[in-house]
């Protein structure tokens, strides 16, 4: 089997279809839709992306109920594999909370929902997802969460620093996050979390093209592979 | 066997929620009051044999996320 991408929809995730999209119009192929009950992974995937949304109407916490969904079991052994990984907003919340990636998204430093385009910063160049930007580039992405302040205890936080971890921040202070973090990945590199929404960025007419990059990056990558 | 679960966020946690309350509370004219935290409660009915590590395994795998949150049990 050629490349193959998919993308699960918990009960509540919202932009499942729009992951979809993005990864089609990049990748020019469809990606698999794949539901949370399923308890198998098909074989041979080799790109798994977790949408944004409310999860289980974010039961007890963000992401938490998702991240025990049979589904997620197989996810955690093939992000284990290698397979690369992406959870965007409520998909960074489910990743924390199985474990995948370290720390809490908690509520945001201001109470409200934030919904608008915000300035990222590329802070690591160099991973499979972040390859097609420049190093310290400056990239607009929509962000849109309630559940969004990135919190790490101090250890956690300078390892992520000190590995070169922290895939985005954000240019400017958004939701009261532990050292301005908007993204990062996995210490094998595989995994990324981010809260902004680069799938909603990927053509002119969405306003901003420049969360296209990501997705030529880690699905070009595979294409070629 | 029923139980009570407390789930609190660790110390040194910010709770924005708690700061809201708070500055609502001295709003309604409470003086006097240092500091609120909000926490959550899960009651849970559970059969008789269920052991004390089977709830501190369902605390630590779901009630509680223990990057920021602390939990106690108290048996009713």
């Amino acid at each position: 089997m050629g490349f193959g991408a998919a993308v699960i929809t918990f009960p509540g995730s919202n932009c499942d279809r729009d992951m979809a999209v993005a990864i089609e119009k990049v990748s020019g192929r469809e990606p698999l839709r794949l539901w949370h009950g399923d308890s198998e992974l098909p074989d041979g995937l080799d790109f798994i992306a977790l949408p944004g949304g409310f999860s289980y109407g974010d039961y007890l916490r963000s992401g938490a109920m998702a991240a025990r969904s049979p589904i997620m079991k197989s996810v955690i052994s093939a992000a284990g594999r290698g397979v690369p990984v992406l959870g965007v907003c409520n998909g960074f919340q489910v990743l924390t909370e199985t474990g995948l990636l370290p720390g809490a998204l908690m509520r945001n430093a201001s109470q409200n929902f934030i919904c608008r385009t915000v300035p990222l910063t590329v802070e690591n160049s160099q991973t499979l997802f972040t390859g097609g930007y420049e190093q310290g580039e400056t990239i607009n992405i929509p962000v849109a969460h309630h559940d969004g302040n990135f919190f790490a205890n101090e250890d956690t936080l300078n390892q992520l620093e000190s590995e070169g971890r922290i895939a985005f921040r954000y240019a400017e202070p958004c939701n009261g996050s532990r050292n301005d973090i908007a993204g990062i990945i996995n210490d094998q590199g595989n995994v990324l979390g981010m809260m902004p929404h680069p799938e909603r960025a990927i053509e002119p007419e969405h306003g901003s093209s420049d969360g296209r990059g990501l997705f030529e990056n880690a699905l070009g990558a595979l294409l070629e592979a | 066997m029923k139980v009570r679960v407390l789930v609190r966020l660790k110390p040194g946690v910010l709770d924005p929620q708690g700061r809201a309350v708070h500055h609502a509370l001295e709003g309604l004219g409470f003086a006097g009051v240092e500091d609120v935290r909000i926490g959550r409660v899960v009651e849970l009915d559970v059969a008789e044999s269920t052991s004390n590590e089977d709830l501190d395994t369902m605390c630590r795998q779901l009630l509680a996320n223990m990057v920021i949150e602390d939990y106690s049990i108290e048996k009713l």
